[in-house]
């Protein structure tokens, strides 16, 4: 793969060890949120106070590696000075881009803050050459990262169109919801994805067993799986439970409980020109992203060198065991 | 501002002479002062209802309705695309955007916005003003001191605000089809399986509770929203357009109870009963306006 240009692994960092876990790892740069409602990953346990991302943008910044603040919920009316100070407060420390997905969001740090980098996130839902371009003719974003609807071929297609940078995911966790666009933890919760940057809340998750050690999973008042003895499965989220409906019943409706697993791809990724490779999974163990951003350091280093790496690993740590290439790899995923 | 009630596109996928008749009757019967047209969640559906489409709309004209065309939710293909640039590039039509690569295409141009495209606070409400935005349709999950935060916004920018008030709720989009999924074909083959239920196809949990509603790419919830309680506290708050989301169903006598709320001719728990008496068979829910779960009803 001579000629091109490496693309950045950017790592998920939920906490100041697992900031320094991911940039001991290799992370060319890492993306972490603020306490609170700011970001989607707003689960109890996990996230930043701003003195420990100040302290993690110096750890990085020491090693070579950037810091990406997620600010990418979406700011409720009432109570915008949270996010409004959450921005500051990252312009403030000298992270190396803000990641935002809100139209007042950005018009905010673009009034306030012209020159810090702003990547869109994925949270925008950005999926056309129209839309992306919107946001940098709005508020000059320097990247997007894209929805994981699209085929390899498209972002290519995508690539020699927009004005910006692209960052691409290729391992994790998959919703199967189109980004910032999803109310169904909030229909059935009352904590909204977008407002409050929650998916799926642990507070709502029941498990009750019968005498057959069948494990019904509920979410709220709704049954959303019911996982007979032995079976594996992810975290319970509304979109990957086994439901009826009149053609088929107990069916995996939206998706089956896999994660994404680019790691065949990525030479195509890469010659498509995508800029940044993304891992997701802030929320995740220290060890598990010691595992997968050490893997993908090699495979990226690899294939750039225009080796073939054994990637056999990273299966082990997809959800269940089990893994797809989501909506990359073919047309025939929708 | 005289508050008034707005007909949402239709979303499902109907036999096109239905849809023609039903737009029909809205023209001659139904008390909407704003009717939304345009295919909203599948750009493949959009050609089916073309050879109407005309008629549709000079008979909506004709009948004194305002008609604006929305523009598609969620935009990836070339077809997708295809579809946006005719609807939102027209200089003569007057457009409900849905997404960015509507905005792109409108360059500044006056427009509504529509509930598919987030529009959570003042500053969003501020920006898309500055650029072209007259009106917005808040998203549904927005409880009701957000919406009083953004009313009080709106007026000082001569922004009018919208806020669905019946009908299921847009919950989710996705690339993939689910109603393809459920008959084990894919998007791209789909023999448009979801014409086969013109109020989507109702998914329970393994437990037998009706639980959402699928419509192709998108996922809506099973309940039916009503909020013919709170029309005052929104008019209150400064909310002048209420819209109403079409069934297959019902959906006249529905335009019928609200009307008559809004002008003061029904109490709000006398539309609640008839509204309980139309064909259209769901329970209703108001939880998100109430800060709680959307599927809750709050009496």
């Amino acid at each position: 793969m001579t000629g091109l240009q490496k693309p950045e692994l950017v790592c998920p960092a939920g906490t100041p060890a697992g900031l320094r876990t991911a940039v001991d790892a290799g992370a060319d740069a890492v993306y972490c949120g603020l306490k609170g409602p700011t970001n989607a990953r707003n689960f109890p346990g996990l996230n930043f106070t701003v003195a420990e991302m100040a302290e993690g943008v110096a750890y990085a910044h020491d090693k070579g590696a950037k810091v990406l603040a997620a600010i990418n919920s979406f700011p409720t009316a009432g109570r915008t000075d949270i996010w409004k100070a959450a921005i500051d407060d990252a312009v403030s420390i000298g992270v190396d881009a803000v990641i935002a997905a809100d139209i007042g969001a950005g018009a905010y740090l673009a009034r306030t803050h012209p020159a810090q980098r702003f990547h869109l996130s994925v949270q925008a839902g950005a999926s056309s050459v129209e839309a992306i371009n919107y946001y940098c003719r709005s508020f000059g974003i320097k990247r997007v990262v894209l929805p994981r609807i699209l085929t390899v071929a498209e972002i290519a297609e995508l690539h020699s169109e927009i004005e910006c940078e692209i960052e691409a995911f290729i391992f994790g966790n998959i919703g199967m919801m189109a980004e910032g666009r999803c109310l169904l933890t909030s229909y059935v919760t009352g904590q909204s994805t977008n407002m409050d940057g929650v998916c799926s809340p642990a507070s709502h998750v029941h498990y009750a067993e019968d005498a057959d050690q069948n494990l019904t999973t509920r979410l709220g008042e709704f049954a959303i799986d019911c996982v007979s003895c032995g079976q594996t499965t992810g975290y319970p989220t509304i979109c990957k439970g086994r439901y009826d409906t009149a053609p088929k019943k107990g069916y995996y409706a939206f998706e089956e409980p896999v994660s994404l697993n680019l790691t065949k791809l990525l030479p195509d990724l890469m010659r498509a020109g995508v800029t940044a490779l993304k891992i997701e999974g802030r929320q995740r163990s220290r060890a598990y992203v010691r595992a997968v951003v050490s893997a993908f350091r090699q495979a990226v280093d690899a294939y750039h060198a225009g080796a073939d790496p054994d990637i056999s690993d990273l299966l082990a740590l997809t959800e269940g065991g089990k893994e797809t290439q989501g909506a990359f790899g073919s047309k025939t995923w929708r | 501002m005289q508050p008034f009630l707005t007909l949402g596109p239709v979303l499902l996928n109907w036999p096109a002479e239905h849809w023609r008749d039903f737009y029909f009757q809205v023209a001659d019967e139904m008390p909407v002062e704003t009717v939304f047209i345009g295919e909203v969640v599948c750009s493949k559906r959009a050609p089916l209802f073309d050879r109407h489409f005309e008629e549709v709309v000079s008979r909506l004209k004709a009948a004194g309705k305002r008609v604006v065309f929305s523009t598609l939710a969620e935009v990836t293909s070339k077809i997708d695309r295809r579809l946006v640039k005719r609807v939102a590039a027209s200089d003569e039509l007057y457009i409900e955007a849905n997404d960015a690569s509507a905005l792109w295409h409108l360059g500044g141009r006056p427009h509504a916005v529509g509930p598919y495209l987030n529009v959570y606070n003042e500053e969003s409400l501020e920006f898309l003003c500055a650029n072209g935005a007259r009106s917005v349709c808040l998203p549904p999950e927005l409880p009701a001191n957000a919406i009083a935060a953004m009313a009080n916004t709106a007026a000082g920018l001569g922004c009018e605000l919208e806020v669905q008030v019946y009908g299921r709720i847009p919950l989710a989009l996705s690339a993939r089809c689910y109603h393809a999924r459920a008959h084990n074909k894919t998007k791209d083959s789909c023999l448009f399986v979801c014409d086969q239920d013109p109020d989507g196809m109702v998914l329970c949990t393994q437990e037998g509770r009706p639980f959402l509603t699928i419509n192709g790419v998108q996922t809506q919830s099973y309940s039916c929203l009503n909020l013919v309680g709170q029309l005052q506290e929104l008019i209150a708050a400064g909310i002048s357009r209420f819209r109403i989301s079409p069934q297959s169903i019902g959906t006249g006598s529905t335009a019928e109870c609200f009307q008559a709320v809004l002008q003061k001719k029904m109490s709000a728990e006398e539309a609640t009963a008839k509204l309980a008496e139309t064909e259209f068979e769901a329970p209703f829910s108001n939880g998100f306006y109430h800060q709680k779960p959307g599927h809750r009803w709050c009496s």
